[in-house]
């Protein structure tokens, strides 16, 4: 019988009534009386330098306010980088500087030289087509490889080369691996393109800049997934302005995938602008520009090599990898190609030695930042794609390998750094082969081809690192900050409370699953709790949603508060009944003494800490209010087992998804009715990236896909129903929750499944495709069936320079 | 700029507006029925639905002044009049046919213009009608779901909510 309430039950989502009903209240929602509105004047060639701008015309216009250009920001700080990573001679990554508004220089197709700031948008536009801005072009940086080689075109002229970083992890095992390859019985090695993406939360970015002449105070209210990050970020490295006198409130928020973790030239632009202006200033991102100026995802060239024994034992692993981090390092993108993807290199699989590279490059394109999964969708994707192709080239069967290979004892210390806690791999295989029915398979292969489809077949694994922490062992890493989260908890006098947390909800249903938790905790209806979050004057300082992390460690620190106000409400209950607090209990809303009969409700004892006539006022505060902050002492590791099933018409080369089943491993869960939808939407976008959206430039840097009918989103009909699973359950260890994290594993799992099975699919119908890259369009997907060259545009020339089938996929020039 | 008038929600309004003023800018701007969104500016998300005249239509698509003497209907006119969810809307709550809730109310204005013309459809039918709105939350498969079980269909075959 499902629970009803508290921890493991679904309860509707609470704020669903208002999102329903056209109640939420979204950033671009929100008005300032007397605001003006700023359009920004972007570049639209990828790399050039700024001659000059002639605003002489557009600043007469109608409604102008100000106009505003680099120069206004010269004595401002630039756009701060979180993360500094060393590269393997010990050396600090290059960092270039980050304007607000481009300076001398424009490096990418949407980097903004103006801002026009007017009565209204309109007449914002209409000047900003006035203005006349003369740019000497400069050849393009587009192709990773060619960037980094000698004498190549600089995009940062004061920096040494493009080459941001070149990490080794670890370098000291290098010379092991390279030893163990010599050895090795055999050798797969798979060239691949991890395609560039966008993350496309539907709600476009906004931010209104406001400014208190009275109070000399500063508001910005900003689409962000972690307000407190960006008042730190804008407050202290942008603008100067001390966090006191700030304060960044994050209300409903459409959706984030990553983008908006970070912190935007726009946020600092309409704050700045705000004080100058003497006025509120608004600026809503149209979809064209956000994808010329929200951060992309993914875009890594790999090759991967995997070493196998005789008995089809991995023996080592060997990735080289080149990371695109477009023209400028945007928040916390030096750390997505190294500590997110290098550290989940062993996957589920006892491989002892283990060996990294990723060679970080900047081009003129827009800058590269996490996306759903960031790093780990990367190391999946090539692990998994590895292993399918070694079990085919060695004959045998694919699940068997991963098996044979599988870690089975834990804790288990992997050759890269990290330290999984729980897992069962064979659990989750176990499970999946189950709710897959693979053992219809092959009646419904027979069934395609009486239409003349071919059916395939795609299996793999994952794990992936949530929860990212401890601070200590990340700033170690070079993080720029820490990474715990926080929760005040406040109850009031009539029994009811606040949690305020610094965990912000963003389509994840906090406002309704952490209740679940305090509820159970305490003994009281969910509806007593209200969740406070995405507003710095009213949430203590918090590092925000990201990496799967909310529940795990923002939802351990409501825990502790929690347990802090339990433990303080005992020693009150104990005063009022006359007995010792170690002898108090608290159960469903009722405190009681052991062996007694004596008991008090929840509520005679908050009403009483805030009316203390009878209370231990020498030892104890009146009030009932208590913060903690948690920062964990390891990752969690989620994990599991995915499974695709596709038909490829051998006519037009169209991919059908017609199965896709996912058996995860989340530890404990609170809501199973919201872990189901995030998998169900972390699966939607890695079929999405497998099948449909590639980011694509060409040659000169110009973006070819920036709408919505270029740029291929996933749409209704693009998907099956999915079959998902999370009941194989080992809880970590580490956090009071014993929970892992769900909201990127279905993004991390998906896309090897889909590109195994259109590889089964050939090959099972006699084609020699060992890989097509992603994205599996229909031309790409006929292209390999028929040893032909794809002609669409690639999204990275950087892989093209092999001549394999990988390199024949990608089109052009192959 | 010119007036506009049109009923809205069965409420009568007008407004001054600018020749290029969109539907959805009029509707949002003049008056501040935010629920309807805009998610982009090709006409592909389908976060601007309303009905004109009993039809759906992309906000985002249409002038202000081509609504002159419109019947309007936006999100924050599909509750009942008691204030409590319609069918549609409840089934989207029940099934958790949304999450950040930003390409819910277009969702919904599709949803109820796909039933009105089609009261029980597949979920094949379901999928192609919601081709023009785009969700990038949910996979869709919770939406799907919740619009079957608003038009009375068994879903209980159907995996996992």
């Amino acid at each position: 019988m499902p629970k009803d309430h508290g921890i493991g039950a679904s309860p509707k989502r609470r704020e669903d009534i208002r999102f329903l009903t056209g109640d939420g209240r979204y950033t671009d929602d929100i008005n300032l009386a007397g605001q003006a509105y700023v359009h920004f004047l972007r570049s639209d060639v990828a790399h050039g330098r700024i001659r000059s701008i002639d605003m002489a015309a557009a600043a007469g216009m109608p409604g102008v306010v100000r106009i505003f250009t680099g120069e206004d920001f010269a004595d401002i700080g630039g756009l701060p980088c979180g993360w500094c990573v060393t590269d393997r001679h010990g050396n600090p990554m290059q960092e270039p500087k980050h304007p607000v508004l481009a300076h001398g220089k424009v490096r990418h197709v949407g980097d903004p030289i103006c801002a026009v700031v007017a009565e209204t948008l309109s007449q914002a536009r209409d000047a900003a087509e006035a203005i006349v801005v003369d740019i000497e072009e400069l050849p393009a940086v587009i192709d990773m490889k060619k960037a980094v080689q000698d004498g190549a075109i600089k995009v940062h002229d004061d920096l040494a080369s493009n080459l941001c970083y070149d990490w080794g992890f670890i370098e000291d095992n290098k010379a092991a691996v390279d030893e163990a390859f010599k050895a090795a019985h055999h050798v797969t090695t798979l060239e691949l393109v991890n395609n560039r993406l966008i993350a496309n939360p539907m709600e476009p970015r906004v931010a209104v800049g406001q400014w208190e002449k009275g109070t000399g105070d500063y508001t910005l209210y900003t689409t962000s997934q972690n307000p407190h990050v960006i008042r730190l970020l804008m407050g202290a490295f942008v603008l100067g302005i001390p966090e006191h006198k700030l304060r960044v409130v994050s209300p409903d928020v459409g959706g984030g995938f990553g983008t908006k973790i970070f912190h935007y030239a726009e946020e600092a632009f309409c704050t700045f602008a705000a004080k100058a202006c003497r006025r509120p200033v608004k600026w809503t991102s149209s979809r064209s520009e956000a994808f010329m100026s929200d951060a992309h995802g993914r875009d890594h060239v790999s090759k991967i090599e995997l070493a196998m024994d005789a008995e089809g034992m991995f023996t080592a692993l060997r990735t080289d990898t080149y990371a695109n981090m477009g023209a400028y390092l945007s928040t916390f993108a030096p750390s997505v190609p190294t500590w997110l993807h290098g550290i989940l290199m062993a996957g589920n699989y006892k491989t002892p030695l283990i060996y990294v590279n990723v060679k970080a490059v900047f081009t003129n394109t827009v800058p590269v930042d996490a996306y759903r999964g960031a790093g780990r969708p990367e190391a999946t994707y090539q692990l998994e794609r590895v292993i399918d192709k070694a079990a085919r080239e060695t004959g045998r069967d694919p699940i068997a390998l991963r098996r044979q290979n599988f870690i089975t004892e834990f804790p288990y210390a992997t050759p890269v750094a990290v330290e999984y806690d729980t897992g069962d791999y064979h659990a989750t295989m176990d499970k999946l082969i189950e709710i897959a029915d693979l053992a219809g398979f092959d009646a419904r292969l027979a069934e395609s081809k009486t239409r003349g489809k071919l059916r395939g077949l795609g299996v793999n694994c994952y794990i992936e690192a949530c929860g990212i922490a401890p601070s200590n062992l990340v700033g170690q890493l070079g993080a720029r900050a820490g990474l715990y989260e926080s929760a005040t908890v406040r109850v009031n006098a009539t029994g009811g409370l606040v949690v305020m947390t610094g965990s912000h909800s963003h389509g994840q249903g906090h406002e309704t699953a952490f209740p679940q938790v305090v509820a159970d905790m305490i003994g009281i209806p969910e509806d007593m709790i209200e969740i406070v979050h995405g507003d710095t004057a009213n949430a203590p300082m918090g590092m925000g949603t990201y990496g799967s992390r909310s529940l795990a460690v923002g939802g351990s620190a409501m825990v502790r508060a929690t347990e802090k106000i339990i433990a303080k409400a005992k020693k009150i209950a104990a005063h009022i009944m006359e007995a010792s607090d170690q002898d108090i209990e608290l159960k469903d809303g009722k405190f009681t003494v052991a062996g007694t009969d004596k008991s008090l409700a929840w509520g005679d004892v908050t009403l009483a800490a805030y009316v203390p006539h009878n209370y231990p006022l020498k030892d104890l505060e009146p009030g009932l209010e208590e913060t903690a902050f948690y920062d964990p002492n390891n990752f969690t590791y989620p994990s599991g087992a995915y499974c695709c099933e596709v038909e490829v018409d051998p006519d037009t080369g169209k991919v059908t998804i017609e199965r896709f089943a996912a058996a995860d491993d989340f530890g404990n869960i609170i809501n199973p009715m919201i872990v189901d939808g995030q998998v169900h939407g972390g699966i939607a976008q890695g079929i999405g990236q497998a099948l449909l959206e590639a980011c694509a430039y060409d040659e000169n840097g110009q973006l070819i896909s920036a709408s919505y009918m270029d740029y291929a989103m996933p749409r209704a009909d693009d998907m099956p129903m999915f079959t998902v699973d999370h009941s194989c359950q080992t809880p970590c260890t580490h956090n009071p929750l014993g929970v892992k994290g769900c909201g990127e594993a279905g993004a991390i799992g998906s896309p090897p499944a889909v590109v195994n099975a259109v590889c089964d699919a050939l090959q099972r119908a006699g084609k020699n495709v060992t890989h097509i890259d992603m994205p599996l369009s229909p031309a790409r997907v006929w292209a390999a069936m028929n040893d032909a060259t794809a002609n669409e545009g690639a999204a990275q020339p950087a892989a093209r320079s092999s001549g394999s089938a990988e390199g024949r996929s990608l089109g052009g020039q192959a | 700029m010119s007036k506009v008038s049109m009923r809205v929600n069965g409420r009568a309004t007008s407004g001054e507006i600018e020749g290029r003023t969109l539907l959805v800018e009029y509707l949002r701007d003049t008056l501040s029925l935010t629920g309807t969104h805009v998610g982009c500016d090709t006409s592909q998300c389908g976060a601007c639905v309303v009905h004109v005249d009993g039809q759906a239509i992309k906000a985002c698509t249409m002038f202000a002044a081509e609504a002159e003497g419109a019947e309007v209907t936006t999100i924050e006119g599909m509750a009942n009049a008691d204030g409590s969810l319609n069918t549609i809307q409840q089934a989207f709550q029940d099934h958790h046919g949304l999450q950040c809730g930003f390409c819910t109310p277009g969702m919904v204005m599709s949803a109820a213009a796909l039933l009105k013309d089609n009261p029980r459809p597949s979920e094949h039918e379901v999928r192609q009608y919601l081709e023009g709105n785009i969700c990038r939350c949910t996979g869709y498969h919770n939406i799907v779901k919740a619009i079957l079980a608003a038009s009375g269909q068994d879903v209980s075959a159907i995996a996992a909510e």
